[in-house]
């Protein structure tokens, strides 16, 4: 049955106690076999999921997770989304992206809380704004929204900044006024509750340990949970990706690595737009229960562990308190880590491979959140219709050997 | 934040040191023709394992010396550090931690800091 979401069903709800809401999605044991699996219960995977079974037409398919839904780096990022990236191609991808979200929750009937409040780029330098200027212009002409804003315009926007008094200078910035943030537990909540409702069956605390394959065709995947046979595998599993890939007997491109965000206690109302900043490394957004979130960066060494290094927070703190001198006092609540996946060009992997119905979304490195509906429907095309779409057909695994790279270093934010 | 024996100079603060990816890695020799996409391999990918990990590092602030080591990645831990004309260690001499490819270790993740 659908289920929906108003004011009255809350005020419904609420004279119960709120005990009486409805499962959002079953937890069913696995079947023995299914025409999809998707493995990785995060955005990305329950995304194409709910792709698959609406747009492709296909029920019989699995989600399997290792944990619980979006506990991974869809419940550990800083949620900011924007699409003012340089190549045609990744602005196609994630522009692609971005006219998803700004129609999702009224698609799914639940509030993903996608608030466009804008999204900033600080230039600290005269490389910075040259760069960045560069990019408002490619952004213009693929049709995004995207411009340069003054040190005066900046000040105007974010009176808590400080601009002159520190060792990099605020110079111009740029800015996406579309760009924003959104809620990361709904999306993977959405998505999930609508794929179910058509029939997916989303499987948690289900390991994927080994990716069976049979004279270059795939043969299912064993789980903690049994040997699970299916016609096609889509592997999204962010850091762990490389792991999966590496039990089928395929290498590819990625290094993962810790990617710390920390959030504050919360306050009032402070700073209403979203502002980042590669040349120093601290963004910073204000959620809606008041704490700032921070966004730190990458440990220089690969690594699983989903703490990171000490040294990495002293790095961004100082920029964040030089920046905005008045976050000085203010307490951290909480710090955590994300393994993403990296790949040397800074863009994703959407691609097919060499083994019949293996299929990869991967790659996304330091900055996948704001993809989640883009990636998720090219990549249920991908798997369906065994052929790229047309907007991630550039993301293949053939540009490493044919050198076609969507060098997005300068556009990726996080300097990795 | 590690604390990293350097080979040279004994144990010092991570923040001495830079990571040079992974070690052993072999620049094709040049002794036969081969493809875009043999190269693209060389070029680009590298192994990365949840578990034990041969990685260079170098002692940038400190002697400025290149040097291996052996570390897993699933808890950090630096098994061993080695130079570099030294013959690298069999990793079967080290205990994996991790019981499946993507598992998590009973301790030294981010999750399991200490023994439960």
């Amino acid at each position: 049955m659908k289920k929906k979401y108003s004011i009255f069903s809350l005020a419904k709800n609420a004279l119960s106690g709120h005990k009486e809401w409805p499962k959002m999605w079953r937890s069913p044991e696995p079947r023995e076999f299914y025409d999809v699996i998707i493995i990785g219960g995060g955005g990305h995977g329950l995304g194409t999921a709910y792709y698959l079974a609406k747009e492709h037409g296909l029920k019989n398919i699995a989600v399997i997770e290792k944990g619980w839904l979006g506990g991974g780096n869809t419940g550990r990022n800083t949620t900011i989304i924007r699409s003012n990236y340089l190549w045609d191609d990744s602005a196609h991808l994630y522009e692609h992206s971005l006219k998803l979200w700004e129609n999702l929750s009224s698609e799914l009937n639940y509030n993903v809380m996608f608030s466009q409040r804008g999204v900033m780029n600080l230039a600290h330098n005269e490389h910075d704004i040259k760069e960045i200027k560069r990019r408002v212009s490619a952004n213009n002409l693929n049709g995004i929204d995207s411009f340069w804003l003054s040190k005066e315009e900046i000040q105007k926007k974010v009176p808590i900044m400080n601009t002159d008094n520190l060792r990099y200078p605020v110079l111009g910035a740029s800015y996406q006024p579309r760009g924003g943030v959104a809620r990361h537990d709904a999306i993977a909540w959405g998505f999930a509750m609508r794929a179910d409702e058509m029939g997916v069956d989303i499987i948690q605390n289900c390991e994927a340990h080994q990716i069976r394959t049979k004279n270059g065709t795939i043969e299912g995947v064993e789980t903690s949970k049994g040997f699970l046979r299916a016609n096609k595998i889509g592997v999204v599993a962010s850091g762990h990706t490389g792991v999966l890939a590496e039990s089928a007997g395929i290498r590819l491109p990625l290094q993962s690595k810790p990617l710390q965000a920390l959030v504050s206690e919360p306050i009032k109302p402070i700073i209403d737009t979203v502002v980042m900043s590669s040349a120093v490394h601290a963004y910073v957004s204000q959620s809606d229960k008041g704490e700032l979130v921070i966004g730190a960066g990458t440990d220089s060494y690969n690594s699983f562990t989903q703490r990171g290094g000490f040294n990495i927070i002293e790095d961004t703190i100082r920029a964040m308190v030089e920046l905005y001198p008045v976050f000085g006092k203010m307490k951290m609540l909480r710090q955590w880590g994300g393994i993403v996946d990296i790949c040397p060009d800074a863009s994703p992997i959407i691609s097919k491979c060499n083994i019949e119905g293996l299929f990869f979304n991967c790659g996304w490195g330091t900055g996948g959140f704001k993809a989640t509906p883009g990636s998720a429907n090219v990549f249920a095309y991908t798997i369906a219709k065994n052929e790229p779409h047309q907007i991630n057909s550039a993301f293949n695994l053939d540009r490493f050997a044919s050198g076609r790279l969507v060098d997005e270093h300068g556009a990726a934010a996080v300097a990795h | 934040m590690l604390i990293i024996n350097c080979p040279y100079c004994g144990p010092r603060d991570q923040s001495e040191f830079s990571n040079g990816g992974e070690a052993h890695v072999k620049r094709p020799d040049g002794s036969k023709e081969i493809g875009d996409r043999e190269w693209g391999e060389y070029v680009f990918i590298r192994a990365n394992p949840k578990g034990l990990f041969y990685e260079r590092w170098v002692h940038t602030h400190g002697c400025r010396k290149w040097f291996n080591c052996v570390r897993d990645t699933s808890t950090d831990q630096i098994l061993v550090t080695y130079k570099l004309d030294e013959k690298k260690p069999n990793l079967n001499n080290f205990k994996s931690v991790v019981k499946t490819p993507s598992g998590e270790p009973e301790v030294g993740s981010g999750n399991f800091t200490v023994e439960k």
